[in-house]
Formats: C-alpha cells, sequence, structure tokens
C-alpha cells in the first residue's frame, strides 16, 4: 500500500513542553484511521503538524512522496484539509459561500468561483445533508448544521488527505453516523485518505481500518478496532476499567465500568 | 444572500457610484446659497459666464464636497478592514488607537503649538505622524515572535485609545478658550479646514491603502472562518495582517489628520452593506468605499444646511444619523440570529 500521509519519529514541543516524542504513523491510501486516547494526549497537535499549523522539532512528516516542509502553501492546501473542533463565523455568509470558501486554494488569485466550482460545492453539501441549507445564512445555523456545513467545506476542497478533529462532538447520533459513514464511503470510493480524532470509539471502531491510541505524546498502538480497543490497552491509556465486548461485525464495543 | 458573480459584482458597484455621483451633485448645490444642478454641471463642463457660481462650486465646494467623499472612502474601508481582522463586526475605525495617536498628535499642536511657533497648517502632519507612532506602538506590544493576535491589538488598541483621551483631557485643560474650542471641533470632527495638499495626501493614501488591500479580499473572508482554517486553506496570514495594519493606519492617519475623528462612517457603512449585499468581501470593501464617501458627503451637506447661518460639525451629524441607524441595524441583526 502507497503511503497517503507518514508520520516519521515526529516530536512537537508547545513552549516548553514536549507535546509529541517520536510519533511514527502511516496513513495508506483508501484507510481511514481514527485516533483515540485521553484529552491532552496529542491528538490535535498531530493534526495540527499534518496541516503545517505546528512545526516538529524532530522528525519530519511525508505527504505522498513530498516532505510537508517541501511543499507550497497554496498545495499543501490543495492536498490536506482540516475540519476543526468548532468554527465561529462572525459574519452573515450563506453555508454555500461557506463550503465554496474550501475551493479557494483551486482558484486563481482573485478568481470567481466558477461554475464547476458552484457545482462541486453543491454536491459536498449535498453528500452531507445540508443541500437545502445553500442559501441559509451561517449564522442561523445550529451548532451541529453549522458542523455538517464545515464538514463539506473540507470536502469541497477535494484532498488528499482529510483531517477531522472530533467532527462529532456535537452532532446527535444521526448525524454522528452520517459523518462518519460519509466519510468512509469518501475514502473507499475515491481512494483519498482521513485521519479522524474521535471520543467516540464504538463509532471509530466501526468506521475505521486501524486505531491509533494516542496518550502522553505517544502512538501507544496502531492496528485493527479489535487489537487495539481492549481493556489492558483502555486501562493503561485512559486509566479507566472497561469491558470490551464484540459488537456488530465483530468490532470491538467499549462499556466503560463507574467507580 | 445571492452569491457573489461578477455580474452582481459590476451591479452593486454601478449601482453605487451612481449615488455617490447623486450625493456628490447634492453636496455641491445646496449650501448658503443654492445652485440649481444644471447650474452646478454648466460650471463643472467649464462654462465661465456666472463667476460667482463659479467660485462657489470649484474653490468652495468642489474640495470640500472631494474632501467628504475621500475621508467617508477611507474610514469606511477602514471599518471594514478592522472588522475583518479582528473577526469582530463591532469593530471601528477608530478602535486599535491609530486614531487616538492622530488625534492626540494633532491636538497637541493645537494646543500647545502656539508655544513652539507652530501655526495651524501644522496640525495635520503632527495628527498623521501621532497615527503612525501608535501603529509603531501597535507592533512593538503585540508583534511578538513574528505573529500578531487580534486579542492583545485589541487589547493595546482599546488602552492605548483611553490613555490617548486622557492626554487629550489634559491638554485640553490647560489651554486657552480658542484652543479649547478648536480641539472640541477636532474631536467630533468636521471638514471645515480643505485645502489643496491635503486633498493629495487623503486620495494618495486611500489609493495605496486600497490598491495593497484589494488583491486579499478573498483571504478576508477565509478569515471569517479563523485564522488557522485560513492559514490551512492557504491564506498567508501574518502577510495579510501586516497589509491590513499598514492599510489601515495610512487610511485612518490621514483621514482623522485633516477631518478630525469623525465617528460612525466605519462602523455603519460596512454593515448596512452588509444587510444589502451580503458579507464577500471581494464586493464589501469597493462597495464600502463608495457607500462611506456618498454617506459622509451627505451627512457633510446636511452640516452645512440644517441650521441657517451656521454650520454643524459632520460628526455630530454622523453620530446623530448613524446612532439610531446602527442601533436599528444591530436588533435586526439579532433577530435574524435568532430566528431558528
Amino acid at each position: 500500500m502507497t503511503h497517503a500521509l507518514r508520520f516519521e519519529g515526529v516530536s512537537i514541543d508547545l513552549g516548553a513542553r514536549r507535546v509529541l516524542s517520536g510519533v511514527d504513523l502511516e496513513l495508506g491510501r483508501g484507510e481511514l484511521v481514527a485516533l483515540a486516547g485521553p484529552n491532552g494526549a496529542g491528538k490535535t497537535t498531530l493534526l495540527r503538524a499534518a496541516t503545517r499549523t505546528l512545526s516538529p522539532c524532530e522528525g519530519r512528516i511525508v505527504l505522498g512522496r513530498d516532505p510537508l516542509s517541501d511543499l507550497s502553501r497554496r498545495s499543501l492546501a490543495q492536498r490536506v484539509a482540516i475540519v476543526p473542533q468548532e468554527t465561529q463565523i462572525p459574519f452573515p455568509f450563506s453555508a454555500l459561500e461557506v463550503v465554496l470558501m474550501g475551493r479557494s486554494p483551486h482558484l486563481n488569485w482573485l478568481g470567481f468561483e466558477s461554475e464547476e466550482d458552484v457545482a462541486i460545492a453543491r454536491r459536498a453539501m449535498e453528500s452531507v445533508g445540508v443541500g437545502e441549507l445553500a442559501e441559509r445564512s451561517i449564522l442561523e445555523l445550529s451548532g451541529g448544521e453549522r458542523q455538517l456545513v464545515i464538514v463539506a467545506r473540507a470536502l469541497a476542497q477535494s484532498p488528499e488527505v482529510l483531517l477531522l478533529d472530533e467532527p462529532t462532538a456535537f452532532l446527535d447520533l444521526k448525524n454522528r453516523t452520517q459523518v462518519l459513514s460519509l466519510v468512509r464511503a469518501w475514502v473507499r470510493e475515491e481512494g483519498r485518505s482521513a485521519l479522524v480524532v474521535s471520543h467516540d470509539l464504538g463509532l471509530a471502531a466501526q468506521a475505521a481500518d486501524r486505531v491509533a491510541l494516542v496518550a502522553e505524546g505517544c502512538v501507544q498502538g496502531v492496528g485493527p478496532p479489535e487489537e487495539v480497543l481492549t481493556a489492558e490497552n483502555l486501562q493503561r491509556a485512559f486509566g479507566v476499567e472497561a469491558t470490551v465486548i464484540e459488537g456488530p461485525g465483530g468490532k470491538p464495543v467499549v462499556v466503560p465500568r463507574l467507580r | 444572500m445571492r452569491r457573489l458573480t461578477p455580474a452582481r459584482f459590476a451591479g452593486a458597484l454601478l449601482v453605487l457610484l451612481g449615488l455617490l455621483l447623486l450625493a456628490m451633485t447634492y453636496g455641491l448645490c445646496v449650501g448658503a446659497s443654492a445652485l440649481s444642478p444644471i447650474r452646478v454641471a454648466e460650471v463643472l463642463l467649464g462654462d465661465t459666464s456666472n463667476e460667482v457660481a463659479r467660485d462657489i462650486v470649484l474653490r468652495i465646494r468642489l474640495p470640500r464636497v472631494a474632501l467628504g467623499a475621500l475621508v467617508g472612502a477611507s474610514l469606511a474601508a477602514a471599518g471594514v478592514l478592522f472588522q475583518a481582522l479582528l473577526r469582530n463586526p463591532l469593530a471601528d475605525p477608530f478602535i486599535l488607537g491609530i486614531s487616538g495617536g492622530a488625534a492626540l498628535g494633532g491636538i497637541a499642536v493645537l494646543g500647545f503649538g502656539g508655544l513652539l511657533g507652530l501655526g495651524y497648517q501644522a496640525v495635520p502632519p503632527a495628527a498623521f505622524l501621532g497615527a503612525i507612532l501608535a501603529t509603531l506602538l501597535l507592533y512593538a506590544v503585540t508583534g511578538l515572535r513574528g505573529r500578531l493576535s487580534a486579542t492583545s491589538l485589541l487589547l493595546t488598541g482599546v488602552v492605548f485609545n483611553a490613555f490617548a483621551s486622557a492626554a487629550i483631557v489634559f491638554i485640553a485643560s490647560l489651554s486657552g478658550l480658542t484652543e479649547g474650542a478648536s480641539i472640541f471641533l477636532w474631536l467630533i470632527g468636521s471638514l471645515s479646514s480643505v485645502d489643496g495638499p491635503a486633498l493629495g495626501w487623503v486620495a494618495a493614501f486611500l489609493a495605496l491603502g486600497l490598491a495593497i488591500t484589494f488583491p486579499i479580499a478573498r483571504g478576508l473572508n477565509l478569515l471569517s472562518l479563523g485564522e488557522e482554517s485560513a492559514e490551512q486553506l492557504g491564506v498567508a496570514i501574518e502577510r495579510h495582517k501586516r497589509i491590513i495594519l499598514l492599510a489601515t493606519s495610512l487610511m485612518v492617519g490621514a483621514a482623522v489628520s485633516v477631518s478630525g475623528l469623525i465617528g460612525f462612517v466605519g462602523l455603519i457603512i460596512p454593515h448596512l452593506l452588509r444587510l444589502l449585499i451580503g458579507p464577500d468581501h471581494r464586493l464589501l470593501l469597493p462597495a464600502s468605499v463608495l457607500g462611506g464617501a456618498a454617506f459622509l458627503v451627505v451627512c457633510d451637506a446636511l452640516a452645512r444646511t440644517l441650521m441657517e447661518g451656521r454650520e454643524l460639525p459632520v460628526g455630530a451629524v454622523t453620530a446623530l444619523a448613524g446612532g439610531p441607524l446602527f442601533l436599528f441595524l444591530l436588533r435586526r441583526y439579532q433577530q435574524r440570529a435568532f430566528a431558528t
């Protein structure tokens, strides 16, 4: 399998604190990898390194065949898209205008969006299920609807690698399922790749080809969900006792035990 | 709001250009002695038969209308730019303390210039210098490790404005009655002192400011998503912030140095236009330039004619007209935001 994105011994310092140390992780083409782990473990930092918002102090990140640090800002934006945890927009852009912003790395300087860009944006909105919100002001949408629009924005960017940072944190069960099924279908059908941070371990296990367990700035284990999401691993990463049972399709379901 | 297309872009700007031309015609017609639009047109087209009308239009009203248009355009453009930079629809051109610096510079000369042998003509350069110094201070305080943080910019601006206000009150309390009156006029903003070179400077800095910010207008849209998201979409965010700060300090500095602190133009015009034509900065920025120009020309015409025999400071008119208008807009905004 060729690699879409590869972290090679990546360490990152924020101020004096080492947030990631020596992370090795590969994301294959046509693969969806879920990042699981406790708060503050470095999952978001890993995504921010992949968008070059943060630079590694050791190691490097390779996108396809290109070291991330060699890419121009524009070509990086054409190839990697991210859905942040939350997006606040202060001005009354329509949902379609927000999704069209995803096309901007593909436009020429000061260019207007073409009919094709609009078609791509509308398709992205339809696929996320927010097609009918196109003309609504982003200020009028609920938090969940806004997040779906932001997911459509990232899809409209047509990236090779899609990074999602707890994209479903504010979504209800239906929308959660919809976003993850959609991302999975997009990865499979178009041969793209996605790295998804999720605290919903059950859904992550259902959607992901592999799960990477991140704790204390290191990847503690990577592999198929049923191999990584074990009671011992969860105890080690989260310090929580949990029973792992077999769910649909042999995928693990994590049931934490209250103390 | 419909999506921005080249046709909509051109259409909206043509309508606003028409409004500006109407406003300027109105500004040239009204005053102590009213002239008909036809007479004004004749004079503008080179008719020399009526010396008095010619003098009124070309020597008195035209420079003033032109200054009103240039200052209005500068303030409205700066308002749009600050709102985009700070991601805050309530920002105005005076929020970052650039105007405070300009006012302090200008008023220091108004109050103490006599002691140093500086006349009134030293006020605009001193004010412009004040604006530039305030911008440099803003850079020095907030530009740590190559990044400008919007929050620190805002905090520094607010604190510096408060400091400048206190210093202005201090100067005003030490100066005589005549100086006090001109300081007051300056604080509220007026277009009554206009000369040729001032027009040239304001026009030059407006042109420069717009020339460097029009190309980044689409980047301003992306900035609405947040700095990090904008950067991930390919926007050179720190460069954009520096361009905005440079452009606004030149435009606000030049505008304030010749007209004082004319409020509300830079706050209301961007808002009003956002409601009418949408928030896309590629259109909003040039539209605000035209709309701000038209608004201030009309306000100044009203300032000259509302009270017979005397002139109101234009800043009082913009505030009197603008305050209620702004509250109305804010209410509509909120109703729309919570409509669901």
